[in-house]
């Protein structure tokens, strides 16, 4: 397909997936196929699962992991920053809109009762995606033992309000995947070197 | 300095929070609870709006912590702190070094991170779970036992189970908050 103004279709793309995706990041992942492999051919079917798979391993929001990538292999970096300013803009008016008006809107009794229960359908929400993603990374023994003891601590930690930030988690748990890793390739040497 | 806080804060969750918004709740939970920016309740609020409104999480919910604090720069502070380090990062990843993520230190340490986070999310829904229905909250063990929350967290589990096993689909977000905001309107 060819088009005149490619960075311009780029950035009015991600502002139609930014304003009509609901649910995030994963959700998200569709219409950018939908759009950029399916409809326009931009990026082919394998980069796209390679993209996905980066952009659930570097850190920080999904969308805006995935705008980078597809925007720069569009129109290198200007098409990344456009890629990733069309996907933030609309996210970015409604809930300033919203926040302006939220706490006016709290004050209707039956709005207050009604977020009342909304809270405890957050703790569903949460724990839902907790769940769906415990079943497809938690596979082996030493994954299954970070979670638990991460997930034991860091409810025990919060109850007895004991600070330990989440980030020490997250690098000592990075620290202790390096050192399995290392351990298995040095025993996987020495079983090489006995044969 | 408001603003250069704010951007730092949400600069920070952005560089080191991995698996996407849902990722970053924990972290940020921590952070506005410690510089008293919201409440445990104005939280959940806040995160409800997040999830039923277009558009990625994260940026979602930095964008109306920002506004709270410092309206409508505030809110850029924070957007441009959550999205940076994924930005540059990912800029980085993709122009230079392609095959960073697949070399094997870097597979190893991520085995160990991905378990990690998953325990984050499962432990946040955790506490928030045990506060909502029995009133435990940091060092204040007084049971106050909310039978109506844990109702409707009921209700709204069996609900998308239901839809899961005989519509074959997942009820989006969306449905259940509205569901949820009904209940809590009828028992409240």
């Amino acid at each position: 397909m060819k088009e005149k103004r490619p960075l311009a279709a780029l950035f009015f793309t991600m502002l139609k997936i930014g304003l009509f995706t609901f649910g995030g990041g994963y959700a998200m992942l569709a219409l950018l196929e939908n759009e950029f492999v399916e409809k326009k051919a931009w990026v082919t079917k394998d980069e796209f699962l390679d993209m996905t798979a980066l952009a659930e391993s570097t850190p920080g929001p999904i969308a805006i992991n995935s705008a980078t990538y597809i925007g720069y292999k569009k129109g290198g970096v200007p098409g990344s920053a456009l890629a990733t300013l069309g996907v933030c803009i609309p996210s970015f008016v409604i809930i300033f809109v919203i926040s302006l008006f939220f706490d006016e809107f709290l004050r209707f009794e039956l709005v207050a009762r009604a977020f009342r229960g909304v809270q405890a359908c957050v703790v569903y929400l949460i724990a839902a995606a907790g769940i769906k993603l415990l079943k497809s990374s938690v596979k082996d023994v030493f994954s299954a033992v970070i979670f638990a003891i991460t997930l034991i601590l860091c409810v025990c930690f919060s109850l007895f309000s004991v600070s330990f930030s989440s980030v020490f988690f997250i690098l000592i748990s990075g620290a202790a995947g390096y050192a399995a890793w290392l351990i298995r390739r040095r025993s996987s040497s020495e079983k090489e070197a006995e044969k | 300095m408001i603003f250069l806080k704010l951007f730092l804060v949400f600069l920070e969750l952005g560089a080191v929070s991995f698996g996407g918004g849902y990722g970053m709740i924990s972290l940020l939970r921590e952070q506005v609870l410690a510089h008293g920016w919201m409440t445990e309740e104005s939280f959940m609020n806040m995160l409800a709006v997040s999830e039923s409104t277009p558009g990625p999480i994260a940026v979602n919910m930095a964008t109306f912590v920002g506004s709270s604090q410092g309206g409508f720069f505030g809110s850029f502070c924070a957007t441009l702190g959550v999205v940076l380090p994924a930005f540059i990062i990912m800029l980085i990843i993709v122009s230079l070094i392609r095959n960073f993520i697949n070399l094997p230190p870097v597979q190893g340490a991520l085995g160990g991170i991905r378990p990690c986070v998953v325990a984050l999310i499962c432990g946040t829904a955790l506490i928030m779970g045990l506060r909502a229905v029995f009133g435990v909250s940091a060092g204040d063990f007084v049971l106050d036992f909310d039978l109506r929350a844990l109702g409707i967290i009921a209700f709204v589990a069996a609900f998308a189970f239901a839809c899961k096993r005989f519509a074959k689909k997942k009820p989006s977000p969306i449905i259940l908050i509205v569901i949820s905001a009904g209940l809590g309107i009828l028992l409240y």
